[in-house]
């Protein structure tokens, strides 16, 4: 059996013999799998710009840059597993006192940075030192306060159970305990030196503090019998420099002969804990923030009343269902102009496979494909999607086909450049994908659109793909078993304004004109009635 | 140290809870012109006297207070203005000391506030003296109060302590400063110390130098900053700055804090100021003014003898006709009777008198028993208040509506012409159940009206707890100014008015 100290010794970063049993208790909060995909440095997904992922992602990461975390967001995960790893950890972390733990661990190990910033920036040695001194103390109380609070939180996730697990050991660690109790012994001392400056023109003498009172408090102590009730106290500001100049460093010089042991177990302190950071601490302190920041993100639109769910995921059915959804990217910019948020439902039962939309322009077709889009990726991440209920399919891959404003300009056709496009995509699908199609085949004749429309969705459904078709073509509507038609509503008593909602429905270009003729009470069976109704009036009388 | 004129146990700020409809009573009952009488061309007296009036009294006893307060202002004003010049003085006098009050320099604020200081010491001596001259003069718990405050506070033992403040807050031996070691090692906490060594003979210095030279050296070390350093010795002054940074902070804070009892002796004495001010204007026109007799809210009081409106007599050369009103025991009282007949002004000499009883001042009368009322509403026809988004008859409710908002039981409600900008008959009925309820929850009701309908309504309901008044009208149509107790007439006369304005202009 393994002793805490043999996989405790050789936790620093710097030491690349790590022993393989540690893995087994914990390694990373974000993967499962111990050989997580290297994402560091992998390019932003094709997907991104027409989903609109780019502006969510900047948005989710945004006063996060020190984490760089947009790799994690570009990496969806592979298996159910994984993403039920990270859903659960999610899952605890939506509670407040929880995730305010975590963001107090992390606030300290910001606060860690900070000092060995200075400490690299700064000139005078012994600044340098206390600097140092300084980060390895908000470093063992970010430790340790984490530790703590993991042991009395409510933890389910497999994901911080073992995180748990692994910092318990670690904080009784004779390295870190050994590392702690000299730091705040060290730091102790040096608080406790109170020494006194007598100024006088050029000359400042520097001793020991003679219990000499508080003049100013004595002052105040005078006249404090004038004072009206609350008064203001009056602050001047510090110098902001960091650095101190040559008579400040001088002076220190004295203090520190005057205090030779605190002093000079400072510099030793500093050579022998040079590489104190675990490198496993570091990476938790890292990928937790993804979670962090999902979380807060989230939060600014539940403050509104839209929900947010954890999506159930499966690769065995292709059957999805979603209530409330909404575009992520369209609700923030929304949500920045107070304007009111529309939510919509969706579901595809077997054999569906497609969604076939129509319906007047701005009446959120985009939206919905967009949305569809999101959900399937942001499921993908272990990410909360925006809606209330969501049962999703997990796919390999999503690829997106929408019109491309700089495809104009290559030296093939428009229509050539799109059917290329849609080739390359057919080529790569496996029957896992998912497909959003977005207006294709604007640059034809319709008969023409109808033709290659009609061709490439046959080929979808030999794929067995899960798509969304946005188009202008009501003939798409009802193309076979396995496509649903879904029409964006307009407001039957107003029809120039938009609902937003998509229903299933037949396709029908007719919705518009029926529905002016209905504001004004001009529909055959309005007519029909009023014409009644009038006529009985006049036989009553 | 506190002045307590205006309360007995209470200081007096501005910024109080007024009326919740002060603007209202300002606009309703010209109140501008009572300020204006009292603050006579001063924007001091005019804020004190807005805040004393609207910040009402509701304790009889607060009341009695101020009410003695007065009496002593009214017998020895000379006395009362020396009070408040020596106030002014220190508070005008501060604001003349120049200095460089900069948050990032310290000694200039500390150097600035060494000379306020040495300003308020010389006040304080001779307020003191003050005190000890003139106390004798005043016999009111107020007054009295303060004069044994200022005596005991200000004794010779407590002047020498501030004196020796201002010798050592000159600093001549250099400071003394300590401090730990914060963040990166740099020196923190920066206190200024009371040195052991300021007190003591040359010899007692002699040998203690001589003690440290023998003793051991490593207790005081010394650092020289060089002749050429400027660097050095600009470092060098900035630390003295961070080491006066307490001292120059308590050091404003303490002459802050006498500043404020000088101007809470100010603000305190000058509601008083305005007080005689205004009766100074009133009783110069032969005006009758007294001391109200106070009473607890119920039953509902208001018995007046000679009540005029001040502010219309401040705004007349000649004297003006006083009105009894004998609503004893009356939660209702209607005034109806002939236009231009003085109605509204018998109701706005009712509200502001009920106001000037109620912050402890005198009332424009011979004499008035009124109870306290909690708040004051006045709901006056607003002629100018016609405005494009709502209609009169609108813009009357929605005023209403919030009236009631705020209302408690005994308060007291001035209506003035109310809801007579729709039909008299829906006006009568919407009034009538508004007066009806109000009634029920003990609030007072003053109501002018030229609606028969409504008159007529309540005094139908009346079970004699409401009093009727008419404008009298001589036969021969001239109007007197004066009321009379009586059952409302079915005519307001309003076609004397008519004759008189066009037979006038038939016959011109």
């Amino acid at each position: 059996m393994m002793s805490r100290e043999d996989f405790l010794q050789p936790l620093t970063v710097q030491d690349p013999a790590k022993d393989m049993s540690l893995f087994a208790l914990f390694e990373s909060i974000l993967f499962l799998e111990p050989d997580a995909r290297v994402i560091d440095g992998c390019a932003i997904p094709e997907i991104f710009r027409d989903l609109n992922l780019d502006q969510i992602v900047d948005a989710v990461t945004a006063g996060r840059d020190e984490y760089d975390l947009k790799p994690f967001f570009y990496t969806p995960l592979a298996s159910v597993a994984a993403i039920n790893y990270r859903c659960e950890v999610l899952r605890d972390l939506e509670d407040q006192a929880l995730a305010g733990y975590v963001s107090s661990f992390a606030s300290r190990m910001r606060e860690m940075r900070h000092s060995l910033a200075l400490r690299d920036k700064l000139y005078y040695e012994r600044q340098k030192q206390r600097w140092f001194l300084d980060a390895v103390e908000r470093y063992c109380s970010a430790v340790d306060s984490l530790r703590a609070s993991l042991i009395k939180a409510d933890i389910r996730s497999e994901g911080l159970r073992r995180f748990r697990d692994w910092i318990g050991c670690y904080g009784e660690s004779d390295t870190f305990t050994g590392l702690r109790v000299e730091t705040s012994e060290l730091l102790a001392a040096l608080r406790d030196i109170t020494y006194s400056l007598h100024i006088r023109g050029r000359r400042v003498t520097v001793s020991k503090y003679g219990s000499e009172s508080d003049y100013g408090a004595d002052v105040l102590n005078t006249f404090a019998k004038f004072s009206q009730g609350a008064t203001k106290e009056y602050q001047f500001d510090r110098r902001l420099d960091a650095e101190m100049n040559h008579v400040e460093a001088a002076i220190l010089d004295l203090v520190a002969t005057l205090y030779p042991e605190a002093f000079s177990s400072l510099e030793t302190f500093c050579s022998r804990h040079a590489s104190y950071l675990d490198g496993t601490i570091a990476r938790f302190d890292r990928e937790v923030q993804f979670y962090l920041a999902c979380l807060d993100h989230v939060r600014r639109f539940q403050k509104t009343g839209l929900p947010f769910c954890h999506a159930t995921v499966s690769n065995l059915s292709k059957e999805v269902r979603a209530r409330n959804v909404f575009d992520l990217a369209l609700a923030a910019t929304l949500l920045n102009s107070r304007s009111p948020i529309v939510t919509n439902d969706f579901y595809l039962k077997d054999p569906e496979r497609i969604f076939i939309v129509t319906g007047p322009n701005q009446g959120g077709k985009t939206t919905f494909g967009r949305t569809f889009g999101q959900l399937h990726y942001l499921a993908s991440l272990g990410c909360p999607v925006p809606g209330s209920e969501a049962q999703l399919s997990l796919c390999d891959r999503i690829f997106t086909h929408f019109e491309r404003a700089e495809s104009v300009r290559t030296l093939k056709g428009r229509l050539e450049d799109e059917l290329l496009r849609i080739k390359h995509i057919l080529d790569c699908a496996t029957p896992n994908s998912i497909l959003i199609l977005n207006e294709s085949f604007l640059s034809t004749t319709v008969n023409d659109a109808v033709f290659l429309s009609k061709l490439v969705l046959q080929k979808i459904v030999d794929l067995d793909l899960l798509c969304v078709s946005i188009t202008f073509l009501d003939e798409l509507a009802s193309f076979g078993p396995t496509t649903v038609s879904i029409v964006s509503n307009v407001d039957p008593k107003d029809p120039t304004s938009r609902t937003f909602k998509l229903v299933r429905k037949p396709a029908d270009g007719l919705a518009y004109a029926i529905a002016i003729a209905q504001k004004y009470h001009l529909t055959s069976q309005d007519i029909e009635a009023r014409i009644l109704r009038t006529g009985t009036q006049q036989g009553a009388r | 140290m506190k002045v307590h004129l205006m309360y007995r146990d209470q200081d007096f700020y501005l910024g109080g809870s007024r009326q919740p409809a002060s603007a209202d009573l300002i606009q309703d009952l010209d109140l501008q012109t009572l300020f204006d009488a009292m603050a006579d061309g001063d924007k001091y007296l005019l804020d004190v006297a807005q805040e004393a009036v609207l910040v009402s009294l509701h304790d009889p006893n607060a009341i009695l207070y101020r009410q003695e307060v007065l009496v002593d202002c009214i017998e020895n004003p000379e006395a009362v203005w020396e009070l408040y010049a020596i106030a002014v003085e220190a508070l005008e006098g501060e604001r003349k000391i120049w200095g460089w009050m900069s948050r990032t320099y310290p000694e200039g604020a500390l150097h600035r506030s060494r000379d306020v200081l040495g300003l308020f010491f010389g006040l304080l001596k001779k307020i003191r003296a003050f005190a000890e001259t003139r106390s004798t003069e005043f016999s009111s718990d107020g007054f009295k109060q303060l004069f044994t405050m200022l005596a005991l506070e200000l004794d010779d033992e407590y002047l020498r302590v501030v004196e020796d403040h201002l010798r050592r807050l000159e600093f001549r031996d250099g400071a003394l400063v300590s401090a730990t070691l914060g963040e990166g090692n740099r020196g923190v906490n920066y206190v200024l110390r009371k040195p052991h060594y300021v007190q003591r003979t040359w010899a007692e210095r002699l040998y203690e130098s001589l003690a440290r030279l023998t003793s051991d050296t490593r207790s005081e070390l010394t650092y020289e900053v060089h002749e050429r350093d400027e660097a050095g010795y600009r470092a060098l002054s900035d630390l003295r700055s961070e080491g006066i940074r307490n001292i120059a902070a308590s050091l404003i804070q303490s002459t802050d804090h006498i500043l404020s009892f000088f101007g809470a002796l100010r603000r305190e004495l000058a509601f008083y100021l305005g007080c005689l001010n205004l009766r100074d204007r009133l009783t110069r026109k032969g005006e009758p003014v007294c001391l109200p007799e106070v009473e607890p809210t119920e039953p509902a009081t208001f018995v007046a003898c000679g009540l005029f409106d001040p502010c219309l007599s401040l705004n007349m050369a000649e004297k003006i006709v006083g009105n009894d009103v004998n609503a004893a025991n009356s939660l209702l009282v209607m005034v109806t009777g002939a236009n231009k007949g003085g109605k509204s002004t018998l109701l706005r000499a009712i509200g502001l008198a009920q106001l000037m009883t109620q912050c402890g001042m005198f009332v424009p009368a011979v004499s008035l028993r009124a109870s306290l009322s909690h708040r004051l509403f006045t709901h006056f026809r607003r002629e100018e208040d016609i405005e494009m988004k709502s209609g009169k008859f609108d813009e009357e409710l929605d005023r209403m509506n919030k009236i009631i908002d705020d209302a408690v039981p005994n308060s007291m409600a001035l209506f003035n012409e109310s809801l007579a900008s729709t039909t008299e008959r829906e006006g009568a009925e919407i009034a009538q159940q508004i007066v009806r309820a109000l009634k029920k929850v003990q609030v007072r009701v003053f109501y002018v009206t030229h609606m028969f309908t409504l008159a007529h309504g309540l005094y139908q309901d009346d079970k004699g707890e409401a009093l009727f008044l008419r404008a009298e009208r001589r036969d021969d149509g001239e109007r007197t100014f004066r009321f009379q107790e009586g059952e409302p007439l079915a005519t307001s006369y309003g076609e004397d008015l008519y004759r008189q304005i066009f037979e006038t202009s038939t016959t011109g």
